[in-house]
């Protein structure tokens, strides 16, 4: 009844693959960030597959949104190489920019527009056109069963219906990489496993997530998890793997183990 | 008491490690007052004059060629009547004019002297002021011309008025706006928005949860402002009379004095603001439209109030700054005592009184 | 006698019911957890507790005292931490500790005791600004302060959100020393792995009290037996498993998927059949023993089902 589960099997059912060939969406070489004296991103490398859950975990003050800056093309790194969907974070910034979604916790949307304005104004800033619009506007209200709310303020939903509408919004203009920066913080455990149904459900038409959380749990729903510590990263492997070398149980406990000696920490 | 100087020693932790704040506090008057003080002293010349001579005698033309020959002033078409001097005022064309009566000549000689009307249009008032003195002086000057052995028979007597300014504010007024300006910024708005940052950083919670009593909380905002407020004031003054040689010339007691008072209402004001509302821009918004702008506006030190249409006049009686304005013109630059701004005083007392009444009533010892 | 009291209270905002008729006590000493997400009324009851804020109806006690009549004695008593408090940026960690203790009517040396071991922990930064410390210090500094005047009771507002593992798991170890000294801990978090950490918990959800009791009672009250399942393609396992007809509720949790079907007398070896139908790779199936986020979800879910029951 047990099938052997292993890395490979992973990577080939759930990545998309073109031709056999493991197409990458992100790749990170050796990237660097320095502020003064101080390395807030300190020689990072690691592929990110396309159409992969991608966690992207760390202690505060890690360097995690460092780095997610610099990947969506926000910051320069000081020195290493980075694409992102096949762009230089160097000198393609614009391009990276057009083929991401970005969401936060922090900011998603505008509380004072309605649904439907929010999700005019994004596709406008997209570039999506206005027939275009009025089509994907509908059907995501629709999907997500808004119908009633569409003409209410953004102001008046619950949070868990902000969240998933932020996410729809991230990936309106169909991009090639989704960045999460803690999606779900503070939202209800059914509203947060919605979420992460509509994640699996962009990941499977080929949109790379790109995560950080704080919820452990929420780890394990990724294909492939890095954990940075003090600017680096200290594990990268699926969460199966994770736990199998710590001999754990818990991603909790591999994440203890792994960012307790962290010796910096800062917001 | 502990807890209250514990407080106030806090508070000024937080001033002087804020730069914005440190600017703001002493930074702001230095600019004002240089800047107001040295914008406004400059020099008149080729003021636009227009002669209206009823008299058409010697004196008269003597007189207009001496207005005619300094550089102060152009001359130029004499007017035929009152309601043509009028229209080229309003149209710009002149910013003074002099007035002959019909008997100058022989009114020279009487024992009430010949009258010479001025009029000068003081919605400028530095300007009006200037030219009135420059006109003085030359009619000053024919007179002695005339009668070089100053018997006090031959007399002439200008009688000047100021268009639409009759109470000539202007000069060196801007040092009492400049104050009002001051201790509203000092005592309103960054008081409010010192009391609203506690709400936003969530300390205003734990404070209240203490045996703190509210009310200490508020006297610990305010007795920091007060104390810098006072600060601000003593640099203003110092800069009018060593840089601006302004001349104090009331009760540096009772201008102190006044000023307490005043700061006591805009303090006041700004923690009423603070209560109603939570978060730092609004305080500082609230504090800026319904505080600064009405003492630059309706106090009468940046624009006459004479001018304004009557409801803004009207206006102008609730806003504080107006009365501490006049009050401190009167002590500071006219010398007078208490007996001449008791009144003002009084309204003040009141509106202090009230608005921190008000203050402490609406602040809440819950959220 | 309970530490703290709370009967039929009811909080609105305008339209919005905050708090719907929430009762609860915590007993002297209690580890006491408020478990649930965000806007479920946590920081609401918090507020009518610390007097902060005066609720539409109902009443509660804190140490016997009344928290509307009483609430200068309860401000004596109690030390509070909210959530959003982040103490004065602009002021040094010393600064801000004899701060709160001078307004509390102490001195840092009077209850060192209690507060040694956290204070060990930053006091190497004593002449740091708080803006300067990492999110797990400012926790640390801020549980500080309100525990600086030796409280009866601590009302922690999810005192964790948004701080790291690491810091998460340290600040819960002193939570527990804290109980030992006897002071009655009020908490609230929405991270529901932290449950377990309490003596007894509330799981709140929409301003109701959904359950009341012991982490390992409200787990046994779990009505159904719990499968978990996984496979390589988790997603289209997820998708075939909604689509059974047999299935209850079915949901993704950490690299598997909790289910439950709505046959009583489900054994493994049915569920497995159930489950095998699709051909999955690498599918295991077992079952497991429920933790608090599957009975927050269980709960969430059966409210949900009477709201729409009503409606119907």
């Amino acid at each position: 009844m047990k099938k052997n589960y292993s890395n490979e099997d992973l990577h080939s059912e759930q990545g998309a693959t073109i031709s056999g060939q493991q197409q990458k969406a992100i790749v990170c070489n050796g990237l660097t960030k320095q502020f003064g004296s101080f390395r807030a991103v300190d020689n990072i490398s690691f592929d990110v597959n396309e159409g992969e859950i991608f966690g992207f975990l760390g202690a505060n003050g890690a360097g995690k949104t460092t780095a997610m800056r610099i990947l969506c093309g926000l910051s320069y790194p000081t020195s290493g190489e980075a694409t992102v969907a096949g762009f230089d974070v160097y000198k393609q910034q614009e391009r990276i920019k057009k083929n991401i979604g970005y969401m936060s916790q922090k900011f998603s949307l505008y509380d004072n527009l309605t649904l439907l304005e929010n999700i005019e104004f994004y596709g406008g800033v997209y570039g999506v056109s206005r027939s275009e619009i009025k089509i994907r506007s509908s059907d995501l209200i629709s999907t997500l069963g808004l119908q009633k709310e569409a003409h209410k303020l953004v102001s008046e939903l619950p949070l868990g219906w902000k969240q998933k509408l932020a996410f729809s919004v991230a990936i309106f203009h169909r991009p090639k990489i989704v960045f999460l920066d803690e999606p779900t913080g503070g939202v209800d455990p059914v509203t947060r496993r919605q979420f992460w149904d509509m994640i699996y459900e962009a990941a499977a038409n080929g949109i790379t997530v790109f995560v950080t959380t704080h919820y452990m749990d929420e780890a394990e729903y990724c294909n492939r998890i890095s954990v940075m510590v003090d600017g680096r990263v200290e594990a990268l492997d699926t969460p199966a793997n994770l736990k199998k070398q710590y001999k754990t149980n818990s991603m909790n406990d591999v994440f203890y183990e792994l960012a307790r000696g962290a010796k910096r920490a800062d917001n | 008491m502990k807890q209250l100087l514990a407080f106030i020693k806090k508070e000024f932790y937080h001033v002087f490690r804020d730069r914005r704040t440190l600017l703001i506090l002493f930074g702001m008057p230095i600019v004002q007052i240089i800047l107001f003080g040295f914008a406004l002293s400059s020099e008149v010349k080729n003021i636009g004059i227009a002669v209206l001579d009823n008299a058409r005698d010697v004196h008269t033309q003597q007189i207009i060629g001496k207005i005619s020959s300094g550089y102060y002033f152009r001359v130029k078409q004499p007017a035929l009547n009152f309601q043509e001097l009028e229209q080229r005022f309003r149209a710009g064309e002149i910013e003074c004019a002099v007035v002959f009566p019909e008997k100058f000549a022989s009114d020279l000689y009487k024992p009430g002297g010949a009258h010479i009307q001025v009029i000068a249009d003081a919605s400028d008032p530095n300007t009006a002021t200037t030219v009135i003195n420059y006109l003085n002086s030359i009619i000053g000057n024919y007179e002695q011309e005339l009668n070089p052995l100053r018997k006090l028979s031959y007399r002439i007597v200008p009688e000047i008025r100021m268009l639409y300014n009759e109470e000539q504010n202007g000069s060196l007024n801007f040092i009492p706006g400049v104050i009002a300006l001051i201790f509203m910024i000092v005592s309103t708005a960054l008081t409010s928005v010192a009391v609203v940052r506690e709400k936003e950083l969530g300390t205003m919670e734990i404070l209240l949860v203490s045996p703190f009593r509210p009310i200490m909380v508020l006297i610990a905002k305010a007795v920091p402002y007060l104390v810098l407020s006072l600060v601000d004031f003593i640099i203003i003054l110092l800069l009018a009379v060593f840089l601006l040689n302004v001349e104090i010339r009331g009760s540096l007691v009772l201008i102190f004095a006044e000023s307490i008072l005043f700061i006591i209402t805009c303090l006041s004001m700004g923690l009423l603001i603070s209560n109603l509302t939570g978060s730092q821009q609004t305080a500082m918004m609230i504090s800026m439209m319904g505080m600064m702008l009405p003492t630059l506006i309706l106090t009468g030190f940046m624009f006459p109030l004479e001018n304004m249409p009557k409801v803004f006049q009207i206006l102008s009686y609730i806003v504080p700054s107006k009365y501490y304005y006049s009050i401190i013109k009167s002590v500071m630059l006219k010398g007078l005592g208490f007996s001449y701004v008791w009144k003002e005083t009084l309204i003040l007392v009141i509106m202090a009184t009230g608005l921190l009444t008000l203050a402490l009533r609406k602040f809440n010892v819950r959220l | 006698m309970n530490s703290v009291e709370v009967i039929n209270i009811v909080k609105t905002y305008g339209e919005v019911k905050a708090v719907k008729n929430v009762s609860f006590e915590v007993a002297k000493g209690e580890l006491f957890g408020l478990i649930g997400p965000d806007g479920a009324g946590k920081t609401s009851l918090f507020r009518v507790l610390t007097t902060l804020l005066l609720a539409d109806s109902g009443t509660a006690t804190v140490e016997g005292f009344d928290v509307v009549k009483d609430y200068r004695e309860i401000r004596n008593r109690v030390g509070y931490m909210p959530g959003r408090f982040s103490l004065y940026q602009d002021l040094t960690v010393e600064e801000n500790l004899s701060f709160f203790a001078t307004v509390f009517g102490t001195t840092i040396r009077e209850n060192y005791d209690l507060i040694k071991d956290i204070y060990e922990q930053i006091a190497p930064f004593n002449s740091r600004r708080a803006g300067k410390l990492s999110g797990g210090m400012k926790q640390k500094l801020a549980l500080c302060c309100a525990l600086i005047h030796k409280p009866d009771v601590l009302f922690l507002d999810e005192p964790t959100t948004g701080v790291d593992v690491v810091s998460r798991r340290e600040f819960w170890e002193m939570l527990n020393k804290l109980k030992k000294q006897g002071i009655t801990i009020v908490v609230s978090t929405p991270y529901m792995d932290e449950a377990s950490l309490c003596d007894r918990i509330a799981l709140i959800q929409d301003g109701t009290v959904m359950s009341i009791n012991s982490p390992d009672r409200i787990v046994k009250n779990f009505p159904k037996t719990l499968f978990a399942a996984k496979a390589n393609n988790i997603y289209k396992l997820l998708q075939d498993l909604r689509r059974n007809s047999e299935m209850e509720s079915c949901y993704a949790f950490g690299e598997y998927i909790h289910f439950t079907v709505k046959a009583d007398d489900a054994d493994i070896v049915r569920i497995s059949q159930i489950a095998e139908r699709e051909n999955h790779d690498g599918l295991e199936v077992k079952q497991v023993i429920p933790g608090i986020e599957d009975c927050f979800i269980r709960l969430t879910l059966d409210s949900g089902q009477k709201i729409m029951d009503r409606k119907k």
